[in-house]
């Protein structure tokens, strides 16, 4: 199986060994893995600003690197969501429509492709709190969402409790946003702060020690407001969990 | 302990309990009063809303940042919105057919609102036999002149009316200031704003951003009560005091409409406080006006939208009163007024017309985490929170253009609508069309347009994040290369790693395969 190994921006710039991580676990499970040398960002924070037309360069960049895999994996619901959703700012060829439909996030894939069984390599003897990135949770239906009188389901629990020593903690208000919302964080910053330090003063009240999701760009405001705070919280994204990241 | 202490400790108790010293469970004012240590630091001014400056575009960061330093004010309201939240849940979850009741709901509106001419042609016809003058308002200053007119056919001095958010997007309160004909708000929460001036925060709980202070030096100002006294119990009692004289001596009364039956020419009323009763039975003259989207066909669709309704909005099974307004009673008279304002043309818009399947019940604000730190005055718009940001700017694009980005877009408003607009969805909608209309910022624009050329380009996006000292000048472009630094004012900053992934890949990985060729 061919994967095209999608390493979203800020992943790139900001935390590598979430993309480390994310190879080196594709890799346990024997797939031919490539990384296209030539990949920049998914198009996103143009879209979610409204500026399709600028968008559209980006858009194109993107389905050029990852044409002809079997799947493409991202360690990120938000910009999987974005690909399978909304890119659309370009026409939408046979090309454009393949990436879309074959673009996954990391734990739907391990979940739902792979169906894997046992990462019998991790082990995380700590109290997480689990953060639904929105678009991840009610955009590529990682879990049921708590608005839903539906049967409940998550993917991410279901695969973090094959994770021997783990001990998993819900805050008081499982899936409220955390407040980063992309291009909101920095056009409504008051607003998008309070949020962030309502959510990581939630997580420390249920008594996690770490905050793990599938989405570094939450992770990334959530650490910014807990330092800010001095709320002693630390956060690890799941895909370093699931590799045997120690701490 | 003080006896301010004493006095809080006691009022609190008093509030959870109705007289019959039971707890009130789905009362509006059931949620838990403001906890605060000294009645002085209980007393915050109360932060007010978007500041309005004709046609250009609303600040609601500016105004949300407001709220926000109001702490004692910020906090009470997103813990009561929470709980309605939380009410809502209870009471959706234990119908184990909820979400088909959503989907059944949505059906019924999306096939009215398709055929909305027929079923609007055929209540017309229905309230006529039924002996109902019915009037015909193209906007809102043609409903204000059509009901001014009745009133003053009649010589109508004073008009009691129910809450109605058709009635404020017409802006009808206003206009009647300026007539000389008194008008009277019946809905306490609508008092409590129509005493301050000040317009309703919320779809259903309009005074919802006030504290029992706010409301008690309120009440003081403009009814003499004892300022010191904030019992909603003493608050309640003494609004009902002095108003139901006015109630009973009013000479018309006003209500607007929850659903309006075709078949029947009858509208109906949702209320938890009887006041479109009174507004509707007692004075001799009653007007209601009806926004043209509020249709639905048949009497049997009722029950779909009454199951939905107050689960949604207070998590009640039903509101305490649900009345129906068929014909004049004998002696008086009555009308209706169909009020278009805006909506046959949103009618016609691609993806924005499933927005008039709305049926108010406020449910996408209580759950949107943004409106219940932002309060809903900082809209600036009749309409505030999730629903507002899609249907506020069809009424003034420009006006309205900011506020579609007030918000993460998290999607939850729409898991929680019952008749399920996608409303997460048509945000996102609405930016695209306001990008492509130029009516976002030059600056944020710009910004867009700089980061696609960088992000579009590789050679350009490794020269910019590699020979950087960071990559924050340039990654995330749009969070931190900002003259303002917005990010860093409530946040720390992110530590930059030693190596991006694409250099620790290129040393670490592609060394390897060039070495096995």
């Amino acid at each position: 199986m061919r994967i095209g190994l999608f390493v979203p921006c800020y992943v790139d710039a900001f935390e590598p060994e979430v993309g480390i991580a994310t190879l080196e676990l594709l890799e346990r499970f024997g797939l031919d893995v490539h990384y296209p040398f030539d990949q920049t960002c998914c198009g996103q924070p143009m879209t979610n600003t409204g500026c399709h037309a600028e968008a559209a360069a980006t858009e194109a960049l993107f389905v050029r690197n990852f044409s002809g895999f079997d799947y493409i994996v991202a360690p990120s619901g938000s910009c999987v969501h974005q690909v399978r959703e909304h890119l659309t700012a370009i026409p939408q060829t046979d090309d454009v429509k393949a990436v879309r439909a074959k673009t996954f996030e990391l734990v739907e894939f391990l979940h739902d492709v792979l169906k894997v069984e046992a990462f019998p390599w991790a082990e995380f003897p700590h109290r997480v709190g689990y953060h639904s990135n929105c678009n991840a949770l009610r955009g590529i239906h990682h879990a049921r969402p708590s608005e839903l009188n539906k049967p409940a389901y998550s993917k991410p629990l279901d695969l973090l409790k094959k994770v021997k020593g783990i001990e998993i903690v819900a805050p008081s208000r499982p899936d409220e946003c955390c407040g980063f919302g992309g291009t909101f964080s920095v056009f409504e910053p008051a607003v998008s702060a309070k949020m962030g330090y309502d959510k990581v003063t939630d997580h420390a009240q249920a008594g996690a020690q770490y905050v793990v999701s599938a989405d570094s760009s939450c992770m990334m405001h959530q650490k910014g407001c807990a330092d800010r705070l001095g709320t002693p919280l630390k956060f690890i994204h799941i895909a370093r969990i699931l590799n045997g990241a120690a701490a | 302990m003080s006896i301010e202490d004493q006095g809080l400790r006691e009022t609190a108790q008093e509030s959870d309990h109705g007289q019959d010293g039971r707890r009130l469970q789905h009362a509006e004012a059931a949620t838990k009063p403001v906890a605060a240590k000294t009645a002085k630091a209980a007393r915050e001014p109360q932060p007010r809303g978007a500041r309005i400056r004709g046609d250009r575009p609303i600040d609601q960061a500016e105004a949300a940042e407001r709220f926000l330093a109001a702490p004692l004010h910020q906090k009470a309201h997103d813990a009561r919105l929470w709980d309605l939240r939380g009410k809502r849940d209870t009471a959706a979850f234990g119908i184990p057919e909820w979400e088909e009741l959503r989907d059944l709901a949505s059906r019924i509106k999306t096939h009215t609102l398709a055929n909305l001419d027929r079923y609007l042609e055929e209540f017309e016809a229905n309230a006529k036999a039924n002996g109902v003058h019915v009037h015909w308002a193209a906007d809102g200053a043609d409903h204000n002149r059509i009901v001014h007119g009745i009133l003053k056919d009649h010589g109508a001095k004073s008009l009691i009316k129910s809450k109605s958010m058709l009635t404020e997007e017409c802006g009808f309160r206003h206009y009647m200031a300026g007539t000389g004909i008194e008008v009277i708000e019946t809905d306490l929460g609508e008092r409590i704003q129509q005493l301050d001036n000040e317009e309703p925060s919320h779809v259903v709980v309009p005074a919802v951003h006030k504290t029992r202070f706010d409301v008690a030096e309120v009440f003081a100002r403009t009814m003499g009560t004892d300022p010191e006294n904030d019992d909603a119990h003493y608050l309640a009692e003494s609004q009902r005091m002095h108003t139901r004289p006015l109630i009973l001596d009013a000479d018309a009364g006003m209500t607007g409409c929850n659903f309006a039956i075709a078949e029947t020419g009858t509208v109906v009323t949702c209320t938890n406080e009887g006041n479109a009763d009174l507004s509707g039975n007692v004075p001799k003259l009653q007007i209601h006006s009806i926004g043209i989207e509020k249709l639905i066909p048949r009497i049997e669709h009722l029950g779909v939208f009454i199951r939905l309704l107050s689960r949604s909005a207070l998590g009640s099974p039903i509101t305490q009163y649900t009345s129906h307004f068929r014909g004049p009673r004998v002696g008086s008279e009555m009308h209706m007024v169909l009020v278009d304002n805006g909506r046959s043309e949103r009618l016609g818009m691609e993806e924005f017309w499933t927005s008039l399947k709305c049926i108010r019940c406020g449910a996408c604000m209580n759950t949107c985490p943004v409106y219940r730190r932002s309060g809903g005055l900082s809209y600036g718009a009749t309409y505030s929170g999730p629903i507002g940001l899609i249907i506020d700017p069809t009424f003034n694009k420009r006006k309205y253009s900011t506020l579609p980005f007030s918000s993460t877009m998290n999607g939850s408003c729409t898991n929680v609508c019952p008749v399920k607009i996608n409303i997460h969805e048509q945000i996102f909608a609405w930016r695209k069309v306001l990008a492509e209309e130029h009516q976002i910022p030059l600056l944020k624009q710009g910004m867009m347009k700089a980061a696609g050329q960088v992000l579009s380009r590789p050679a350009a996006y490794r020269a910019a994040i590699g020979a950087a000292d960071s990559a924050l000048k340039v990654l995330p472009r749009f969070a931190v290369y900002n003259p303002l630094n917005t990010w860093g004012k409530g946040r720390e900053m992110p530590e930059t790693p030693r190596q991006s992934f694409h250099s620790w890949y290129k040393q670490n990985r592609m060394a390897k395969q060039d070495g096995a060729k």
